[in-house]
């Protein structure tokens, strides 16, 4: 019996709710032909963060942390790097055909720019870049060397493992999406529409690979040589001696060297990395530098500030003491007293 | 009858049989507040049983909407009369503003409670909450501080307000005992406040590349823990005004040109916050050489906050103590209150990922308003029911015989 009221219960609420409340908004993402922040469940942040426990003690780097080159003037915007990446973490995919068919099609993804959704940790934007030439740019997590979203987390989920990728323990995580707010890229995304477990989702580096020596899926995928994938240091050399020996093919700047402290992904590109939708607003100071100082502040304030407080108060106490007793005893007038 | 029932019928029904308490409650304010809350709660079910998704409009870019900008930076910052006026009276002696001590307090108890209930609705995993004290510690987070000092604050106002329910309990020893430790609570909780204060300001340091230029500043903490401490002093002034007048039965021997007295003192005290808050406002300007932004929209806003509802409600507060207006300085209150509601929507909702296509900006779906209305519509029964029982708006009389009392308060309340 009440098992049945409860199921009847959430059944006509289900109604209910699909009538008012969910319908507008899963309808507009039917426009878009967006399923994937309607995603959940995904569980590669459990993997990943396994496999961080168990290698956690071990220490078993060797050499430098890695990260990933884009150089968007290779990309013909294939989109197959969606695919595996889909497919590798299984979350909702398509034929690859598909994703690749996209570029010649009239109207497609690339009319809008688009973002990380629950679903999809990785997605290839189109814009227009030099003479009329179409730019394609994928965009997911950058793993930063300093991480926002690390030092945003009030229960401690992220790590910033020794290979290089960031990764998070959905096993603690409240949901409070501070993470997602202090992103500097807007990357995180989140399963809005779990009611019990959500987690956030990006792209892991794809760890669960790099710790076996596998390259992550993505770059094994690309078939222009879009994407390389090594120790981070050198891919810097990389980048800069690619800029050196191709005098105007493209901007002199390495995105991600710098950017809020230095990212192990890295962007090359023909045009100003504000047209192609990397922001250049950010700053090349490590986002966690901008909180230290005040926590630091606020410590300082608590421990010093309180001492005074204190003996204020005790001040205040035996006064207030003082002031009764004299009310209690008629006290001494107010002329004895300044005697 | 027997023993436990004249209990009920003394503390919680006001001495009226169940007939008479019912029927007293069959007014058009509670009316109204039963349609909200009949609205609400199954709001509240439905976001507990189905997600934030289908209950939200929060997506991936803006993942704090009206339940973070409201329900918390500006709750919180509107529930600091306890800081202000626990503070003024407690520690710097000013005694005549004692009589609004224990409403203040019980203000920013409320205030806090209600707050992390609403908050409990915007968590994605609520119910793993104690994980912030005991499990898991993110020693580097602003939100860490503040999870701790929200729980220490909610601690440190339950005991300050501790000695009112042990009064109406009359527990006398529980509540000299507890009365002996308020100086003690009021100071560490000065310290909780300011650092809690200024750290929800502090959450946004973070979002540097997000905020428009003209909200974003390293004296962002400053600027909540200043703004929180006039909007505490205006919220008590707007209070006062509301719980002396819909209250009027529990002040008995009110004294109108005493507590216009008291309103005009806490003006002056406002005008002078909201003054060095709008000094310093200017100051960053010029520093970040932030005017460049001032004719645009989101300037505009600017000008409208800082101007109409800062630099406004400070003079307005000088001119009434001047001229001794205490209508005006409610007034100017209640425009200073507003402009605390405005800034912290600004802050983390107007200006916060101002490049965004105005497609993908974020506006509160209804359903998220009716929650909050929701919240707040329980917080102000709360209040009532507590104010109607307890000692908050009158001194504590020592009781003499229980039968006086219920006649006492059958005849002076009318629920």
């Amino acid at each position: 019996m009440g098992i049945d009221r409860r199921e009847f219960l959430k059944r006509t609420a289900a109604i209910a709710g699909v009538t008012l409340l969910g319908g507008s908004s899963i309808a507009r993402a039917a426009e878009q032909k967006d399923f994937s922040k309607f995603f959940t469940n995904n569980t590669v942040n459990e993997r990943d963060w396994k496999i961080w426990e168990e290698r956690k003690d071990r220490h078993p780097l060797n050499g430098e942390p890695y990260g990933i080159l884009v150089d968007t003037t290779f990309c013909i915007g294939c989109r197959r790097c969606e695919w595996a990446c889909n497919n590798w973490n299984k979350n909702p995919n398509q034929p690859v055909e598909k994703f690749e068919a996209s570029v010649n099609e009239k109207s497609s993804v690339f009319d809008e720019v688009r973002r990380t959704h629950a679903g999809s940790f990785t997605v290839v934007n189109r814009f227009e870049g030099k003479a009329h030439d179409s730019v394609y740019v994928k965009k997911q997590c950058m793993h930063c060397v300093d991480p926002a979203c690390l030092n945003a987390c009030f229960v401690d989920a992220f790590r910033k493992t020794p290979e290089g990728p960031v990764i998070y323990n959905p096993n603690v995580c409240i949901g409070c999406r501070y993470c997602m707010v202090s992103c500097p890229f807007g990357v995180p995304a989140y399963e809005y529409y779990s009611a019990f477990h959500p987690q956030i989702t990006k792209c892991t580096m794809c760890y669960d690979r790099v710790v076996k020596g596998e390259m992550p899926a993505c770059v094994e995928i690309c078939p222009a040589g879009a994407l390389t994938f090594g120790n981070r240091r050198e891919l810097i050399k990389t980048a800069h001696q690619r800029i050196d020996d191709n005098p105007g093919r493209y901007t002199n700047h390495i995105y991600g060297e710098q950017e809020a402290g230095g990212t192990s992904w890295l962007y090359l590109s023909p045009v100003d990395f504000n047209q192609i939708g990397l922001r250049t607003n950010i700053g090349t100071t490590p986002v966690p530098d901008l909180t230290k100082g005040y926590l630091l502040g606020v410590k300082i304030f608590e421990m010093v500030s309180a001492w005074p407080l204190v003996f204020g108060a005790y001040y205040a106490v035996s006064k207030l003491r003082e002031h009764r007793n004299e009310k209690h005893t008629g006290g001494p007038s107010d002329s004895e007293k300044k005697s | 009858m027997d023993n436990t029932n004249s209990w009920f019928r003394n503390k919680i029904m006001l001495g009226m049989t169940p007939k008479e308490y019912i029927k007293s409650n069959l007014t058009l304010p509670n009316l109204i507040a039963a349609l909200i809350l009949c609205v609400s709660v199954p709001i509240m079910v439905y976001r507990i049983l189905y997600g934030l998704g289908p209950s939200t409009n929060l997506s991936d870019n803006y993942p704090w909407g009206l339940w973070i900008g409201f329900d918390i930076l500006v709750g919180i910052a509107l529930a600091a009369p306890g800081l202000t006026l626990g503070t003024a009276v407690h520690l710097f002696g000013m005694e005549k503003y004692h009589p609004l001590v224990r409403p203040a307090i019980l203000s920013s108890l409320l205030g806090y409670i209600f707050a992390v209930i609403a908050l409990m609705f915007d968590l994605g995993r609520y119910y793993r909450i104690p994980y912030l004290l005991v499990w898991s510690w993110g020693f580097t987070s602003i939100l860490f501080l503040i999870g701790w000092h929200f729980f220490l604050y909610i601690n440190i106002s339950i005991v300050e307000f501790s000695p009112v329910v042990f009064e109406w309990l009359n527990l006398k020893k529980w509540k000299d005992f507890f009365s002996k430790l308020t100086v003690w609570v009021t100071i560490f909780g000065v310290i909780i406040a300011a650092g809690h204060q200024s750290a929800l300001g502090a959450l946004y340091l973070a979002a540097r590349a997000k905020l428009y230029p003209l909200w974003y500043s390293t004296l962002l903490p400053i600027f909540f823990l200043l703004s929180a401490i006039f909007a505490g002093i205006a919220m008590v002034i707007v209070e006062s005004s509301l719980s002396h007048r819909f209250f009027a039965n529990q002040v008995k021997g009110f004294d109108h040109a005493e507590f216009d007295q008291l309103t005009i003192g806490l003006g002056k005290a406002a005008s002078s916050a909201l003054l060095v808050y709008f000094l310093l406002k200017v100051f960053d300007l010029v520093r970040l050489e932030n005017w460049i932004y001032l004719n645009t929209a989101y300037g505009y806003l600017y000008l409208v906050e800082v101007i109409g509802f800062v630099l406004a409600p400070a003079m307005m507060f000088l001119y009434a103590a001047r001229n001794q207006n205490a209508k005006l300085v409610r007034f100017a209150g209640v425009l200073t209150v507003l402009g605390v509601i405005l800034n912290r929507l600004d802050v983390s909702i107007v200006a916060f990922n101002w490049y965004l296509p105005s497609s993908e900006k974020y506006y509160p779906r209804w359903t998220e308003i009716m929650l909050t209305l929701g919240v707040i519509t329980l917080l102000v029964l709360s209040y009532r029911f507590i104010v109607n029982r307890m000692a908050v708006l009158h001194e504590y009389e020592e009781p003499e015989t229980e039968s006086v009392t219920a006649t006492d308060k059958k005849q002076a309340v009318n629920f």
